[in-house]
């Protein structure tokens, strides 16, 4: 299964993740199996209306129940500044986040959190928690972008003013900012164009549906120093976020990350922390939440349900000369959905010469969104690759020779101005052209076959690696990066083929805050390029420690061989003159003399003490990734449901460190916007309560509902990464509701502008 | 000289103006010619004598990542766009 390249001997092969056996056994310890002496257990008081202002809240009852230790409202919480901090990855208003954590004067959606208590028993908490007695003065709700952009929308907040391209206004709305990317001339390219088609989309909101629930436990010891252990995609991230909220340094807050049930963007906020924190503090032990599935979905953050208005021209010979969107995106409660990444991905496959694209940032009753797999792409894919593949259809075009004749290459420019490097979007499309599934006869009745492209930017961000040298020749990684989808794996084999030792002998650790340098979230692709980065810095760092240690001793050795003779001033060994390859050590001006890494290793004592490689990483070169999909589906007419009969994705990894966990992050991606595609959707009542709250109702596709997903590793390196690596955890979700759409097209001859694409929705374009 | 590109939100600024030829060997005196030339642009792009947190610069394609003191080719092409980050 494992094979080596000649280029290399440990990139390219599938060795078994070094977290395996503790995950298959049960031993891995999550957030969930924390037990601290003393813990209590806590539960959190969510708001039962979408909108409501908050008159009064009463604690005394749940507070004189035997076995409760502490109950908390926003009072018990620093009043937070009204500025935007860079927390990491995001730059965030730290007031916002925290009246997210814990709701102040006003809940903005069913679930926003008002209270919490701290009891002896789970049971006891939620007992105290039906004891709090909160009045509230209930408001009309708007659940629904277009509806929140009116301009007699109720509104969340009242001191929200638009920001108008740039500019702060004093217009209050739910519309918090209002963005724009031109290129070139649109006006000028949409006169120039044979054909024209402007068309409007809507999708849902869509949760991450991670296994694992958010969780927290949390020590605020009689120190003053606040410990926390908890599920996240980045242990500093939730370092800096609490500190915000508590007000504290960060150096007061020491955060292990346990291991993680999966993330995909929605293990970044944080939520539990700062409210076990001050139950914590209140009642003098450490105390444990955790969300139920119900919370999961009413609490946390989803990704935004949108509207999007997509207008493209196009000449006859193919070409398209002119692209405008309108992109407005539900932030949820708070500002701050994806918007403008939607608004920089939407056209980017394409070499088009005029563009416009708005973007609108706006808020309603829900819960804040939060990131997930290329947040913002798949909406925005979802549109401008299903007015693609009817211009194709206009033009009498193969939908893939459409993306061959205006397809993005190195130089292109980007509606939001820079251009791109070596990309290999060209190559996914070439490859699914030549792919047999794209050749296959699709036969029968009610079939249909789309394919859909996607981009995503990938990111860099920031890294720490330390690499020990132990006496037996392996070394121990120490990383910052939290594993969500096997980048331990990853970052130990690019340190393995750095070193060029074996994969086994690097034995990777994921650190907390206290054991580790700031290292960003593990999220945006960007764990195995950045922080394999810096592994290979610190690998670069090992073999440099040991070649000048070896120069010393073969100089000494030289010294000794010359004693009191002229010639030895012309043979000096230096570190240059050490070679390394495969594991083994040589000097160049004498062959005689070698070593290996593991004799090194050994003498280490005797050669100048321990050897600790460091590296610190925050990497340029980030290589974009693009993918192709490839579906084919059948379409029931009597019940409207559709299958998958066939799925292929296509995408450029430009290096598959670990082919098998770069295929697996392709089929999660697809999977996961196939579930959006077809079934995935948060359903609300007119009062704003979500009605689907349980994995029965909110339907994700299982293994028993799709095929095997195929996938094709396109290897265009990276040329900024010493392996040139790209990302890929987050494309593979972009393609696939654009490319279910288009089959279903196919099948029944009806365009699909909304997502999901349910039973109901598909009967109702049926019967049109 | 730089050519930087203004976009749509920083054009409410320029009256329209969408590149911009500058003089400077950091994104720091980039800002302060665009300044002289636009005023309200520092305002605009800066926060605590920092760049904001919102805002992401982009040199020949490639983010900056060291702020303010990021190097500029005399022939370079300068964007304000906004932050990525990701999922």
């Amino acid at each position: 299964m494992a094979e080596a390249t000649a280029e290399y001997k440990v990139i390219g092969t599938r060795p078994i993740r070094p977290d395996g056996a503790d995950k298959v056994t049960g031993r891995a310890i999550y957030g969930g199996d924390m037990r601290l002496t003393g813990m209590l257990h806590g539960k959190v008081l969510r708001s039962p209306h979408a909108h409501a202002r908050i008159k009064s809240i009463n604690t005394a009852k749940a507070e004189a129940l035997p076995g409760v230790k502490a109950v908390v409202t926003a009072q018990d919480f620093p009043v937070a500044e009204d500025r935007i901090a860079n927390l990491g990855e995001m730059a965030v208003n730290v007031k916002l986040l925290s009246n997210n954590v814990i709701a102040v004067d006003k809940v903005l959606y069913k679930g926003h959190a008002l209270a919490a208590v701290a009891a002896t028993s789970s049971h006891i908490a939620e007992e105290a928690l039906g004891l709090i007695e909160v009045e509230y003065e209930v408001l009309p709700a708007v659940l629904n972008v277009l509806d929140a952009m009116k301009e007699e929308a109720p509104l969340l907040h009242e001191h929200l003013t638009t920001t108008e391209l740039g500019q702060k206004t004093d217009k209050r709305s739910n519309i918090a900012n209002h963005m724009r990317f031109t290129l070139g001339d649109p006006a000028q390219g949409f006169r120039d164009a044979d054909i024209v088609i402007e068309r409007d989309f809507d999708t849902a909101t869509v949760h991450q549906g991670y296994i694992e629930p958010h969780n927290a436990t949390a020590l605020w010891n009689e120190d003053g120093h606040l410990y926390l252990w908890t599920s996240t995609q980045g242990a500093f991230v939730v370092q800096r976020q609490t500190a915000e909220i508590l007000g504290l340094s960060v150096s007061k807050v020491s955060v292990t990350p346990c291991e993680i049930g999966g993330g995909f963007g929605g293990k970044i906020a944080v939520y539990l922390e700062p409210v076990a924190a001050v139950l914590s503090r209140k009642s003098g032990r450490p105390v444990k939440l955790i969300m139920s599935r119900i919370e999961e979905f009413e609490a946390t953050g989803p990704t935004p349900a949108s509207h999007i208005k997509v207008k493209m021209g196009v000449k006859k010979d193919g070409q398209i000369v002119a692209a405008e969107a309108s992109l407005m995106y539900e932030a949820g409660a708070f500002p701050g959905s994806p918007v403008g990444a939607g608004c920089m991905c939407i056209f980017s496959p394409y070499a088009i010469p005029n563009m416009q694209v708005d973007g609108y940032d706006v808020v309603v009753n829900k819960p804040k969104t939060a990131a997930y797999r290329a947040p913002g792409a798949t909406n925005a894919a979802f549109a401008s690759e299903t007015v693609i593949d009817e211009l194709a259809e206009k033009l009498g075009l193969d939908p893939l020779d459409m993306r061959r004749l205006n397809g993005a290459k190195e130089g292109d420019r980007r509606v939001d101005g820079p251009t791109f490097p070596r990309i290999g979007y060209m190559e996914t499309v070439h490859a699914a052209l030549e792919h047999e599934h794209y050749a296959s006869p699709l036969h029968g009745p009610n079939r249909g076959r789309g394919v859909a492209s996607g981009f995503w930017f990938n990111v860099g961000f920031q890294s720490t690696v330390v690499i020990n040298v132990n006496a037996d020749g392996t070394v121990s990684l120490v990383e910052g990066s939290t594993d969500i989808g096997g980048t331990r794996a990853s970052i130990a084999m690019q340190a393995a083929e750095t070193l060029g030792i074996p994969y086994e002998d690097v034995r990777p650790t994921v650190a907390g805050t206290d054991g580790i340098g700031f290292t960003d979230v593990t999220g945006g692709s960007r764990t195995t390029f950045a922080t394999g980065y810096a592994a290979h810095e610190a690998s670069l760092d090992v073999l440099r420690q040991m070649k000048e240690r070896l120069a010393r001793r073969w100089d000494s050795e030289v010294e000794k061989e010359f004693e009191g003779q002229a010639e030895r001033a012309s043979v000096q060994i230096t570190p240059d003159d050490v070679l390394y390859a495969s594991g083994v050590f040589k000097c160049a001006k004498d062959p005689s003399k070698t070593m290996t890494f593991k004799d090194v290793s050994a003498q280490m004592a005797r050669m100048g003490g321990p050897i600790t490689g460091r590296a610190t990483s925050q990497p340029r070169g980030i290589g974009g990734a693009f993918a192709t999909h490839i579906v084919d589906v059948e379409v029931d007419p009597e019940t409207g449901k559709v299958a998958i009969l066939r799925y292929t994705a296509i995408q450029d990894v430009g290096r598959a460190i670990h082919p098998s966990y770069a295929e697996g992050q392709i089929q999660g991606g697809a999977v996961q916007g196939i579930g959006w595609a077809l079934n995935e959707e948060y359903v609300y009542n007119t009062t704003g309560n979500m009605a689907n709250t349980s994995f029965l109702d909110y339907r994700m596709p299982t293994t028993l509902d799709l095929p095997m997903i195929d996938t094709v590793l396109v290897e265009v390196p990276n040329p900024g990464h010493p392996y040139g690596v790209r990302g890929v955890g987050e494309v593979p979700i972009v393609p696939p509701v654009a490319a279910v759409a288009n089959a279903i097209y196919r099948a029944t001859g009806k365009r699909m502008t909304q997502a999901p694409m349910s039973p109901g929705y598909i009967l109702s374009k049926l019967n049109e | 000289m730089a050519i930087v590109f203004l976009s749509a939100m920083l054009q409410p600024l320029t009256g329209g103006v969408s590149q911009v030829r500058v003089a400077g060997r950091t994104i720091r005196t980039v800002i302060n010619h665009l300044e002289e030339r636009f005023p309200g642009m520092k305002e605009r792009l800066l926060q605590d004598g920092d760049l904001r947190p919102d805002i992401a610069v982009a040199i020949d394609g490639e983010l900056a990542l060291d702020g303010l003191a990021e190097s500029v080719g005399e022939e370079s092409e300068v964007h304000f766009i906004p932050p990525i980050s990701g999922g």
